[in-house]
């Protein structure tokens, strides 16, 4: 299982949490697995069509991850707001 | 009489007053157009003026007199057959050679000029960077906003860029190279920190009678350099700051241990804090940082001053500062931030402040 790393607010909507396993063969897999464990998330990471958001970045260890970035166990994902928004 | 130069969201603003009264406006040009930045160049005379027409594209123009007609000038524009436009001009920039002047903009292009900004060439050293298809924009966009020119010695350049961190040239900007070690990027994870490009400069100024000093605001830092930019130590975090995320930034020339910042909250909020206006000044190269903010706004007061909406007029204790808001206030001082007093109200959202 991925291990998934969240920052505020994201990880106040998964409970105070700011470290996560979940499954996943994809980031998008991992993300929605994410959701489903907290519905809250839900619209914050992915948008309607499933692709995440502009101005989120997702790290897969120390590279830049797509939706279709394969996960492998023990693979860290990174949740974080990107410079390009606020 | 002072006169500022106030780029805004709907044209450019001239203002003329005393320190301590409410500023007239002289002239306003580029009506409903976004004015970037304007600067006069000290040493012709000549305004010149960044607009970026939302229908015409970004253009600089010039004139002698702001008040009358404005000259489109030449050459701004990426080279053909490239995929990127030229989106806008954030700084322009009087070097140390005569006549020769700097403009840079979105994507992370620098410009030279040597007519006193009438005609202009692109840096292509800089344009052909190795790596520039993996350089990424901040929230203004990837832009050159910062040219740090050393005085007397027109081959010393450094450049501030959103974000693609600081580059420096020892020979006029012919050849390039990243003077980013120490910047901590917060907003990488840890272990992508080391190697990443995205290092997101938000304003970099050098001090005029020790030139190897710069000082920066980051994106979450406040830096200073002892050695030309080579290497960058944090002044943000221990000395008072209330946040150590901002843009704008100030230097008494006459002082090489000074430097002024605005914080705003963070990255996620970007207003001043707790509704309180004040500007942060320190005078030992960072230790501890003082809060200058009689005859601000104290309260209820959540602006936002934007990158190149900072400046001063003169040095010493007698220094003027002068900045501007998104919420159309411009504000002044004639000691040096001792004591404030509003310049002006109910302008456009303020892009840029210049004393011409």
């Amino acid at each position: 299982m991925a291990v998934v790393r969240l920052r505020a607010p994201l990880s106040e909507l998964a409970g105070g949490t700011k470290e996560l396993r979940l499954e996943g063969a994809t980031v998008v897999d991992v993300l929605r697995a994410l959701e489903r464990e907290h519905p809250d998330m839900e619209g914050w990471i992915l948008d309607e069509r499933g692709r995440i958001r502009e101005h989120i970045n997702v790290f897969v260890n120390r590279e830049y991850g797509r939706e279709d970035t394969s996960v492998g166990d023990d693979d860290r994902l990174h949740v974080l707001p990107a410079i390009s928004g606020g | 009489m002072t006169e500022l130069l106030v780029g805004t969201k709907k044209g450019l603003f001239v203002l003329r007053g005393e320190p301590g009264d409410e500023f007239e406006v002289a002239a306003r040009s580029f009506a409903g157009e976004p004015v970037e930045y304007a600067i006069r160049d000290p040493r012709s005379g000549r305004y010149l003026a960044s607009v970026t027409s939302a229908f015409y594209g970004p253009k600089v123009w010039v004139t002698d007199d702001p008040a009358g007609e404005w000259q489109e000038t030449e050459g701004l524009t990426l080279p053909e057959g490239q995929e990127q436009a030229l989106k806008r001009i954030w700084t322009i920039a009087p070097s140390e050679a005569e006549g020769q002047l700097f403009a840079g903009g979105d994507p992370a292009v620098l410009f030279e000029s040597g007519d006193g900004g009438l005609t202009w060439s692109l840096n292509e050293s800089f344009w052909n960077q190795p790596t520039r298809s993996e350089w990424s924009p901040g929230a203004g966009g990837l832009c050159l906003h910062s040219v740090a020119t050393w005085p007397g010695d027109p081959q010393r350049l450094a450049l501030g860029i959103s974000a693609v961190g600081v580059w420096l040239s020892d020979d006029g900007g012919q050849s390039w190279r990243h003077g980013n070690d120490g910047l901590v990027p917060r907003y990488i994870p840890e272990e992508a920190r080391e190697e990443t490009l995205a290092l997101c400069v938000h304003n970099l100024h050098r001090a005029r009678k020790q030139p190897e000093r710069l000082f920066m605001q980051f994106h979450g830092g406040v830096y200073r350099s002892d050695d030309a930019g080579e290497t960058w130590t944090d002044i943000g975090t221990d000395g008072g700051l209330p946040s150590d995320f901002g843009f704008p930034l100030v230097l008494d020339p006459d002082d090489p241990d000074s430097a002024y910042v605005i914080p705003l909250v963070a990255d996620l909020d970007r207003v001043t804090p707790e509704g309180r206006v004040r500007v942060y000044e320190t005078r030992d190269a960072g230790a501890n940082w003082t809060a200058r903010g009689d005859g601000l706004p104290g309260e209820d007061a959540y602006l936002t001053i934007l990158r190149q909406a900072f400046d001063r007029d003169g040095a010493g204790t007698g220094m003027g500062l002068y900045f501007g808001a998104t919420s159309g206030d411009v504000f002044g001082s004639g000691d040096a931030g001792g004591t404030w007093f509003t310049a002006a109200t109910r302008l456009p959202p303020v892009n840029s402040v210049r004393v011409a």
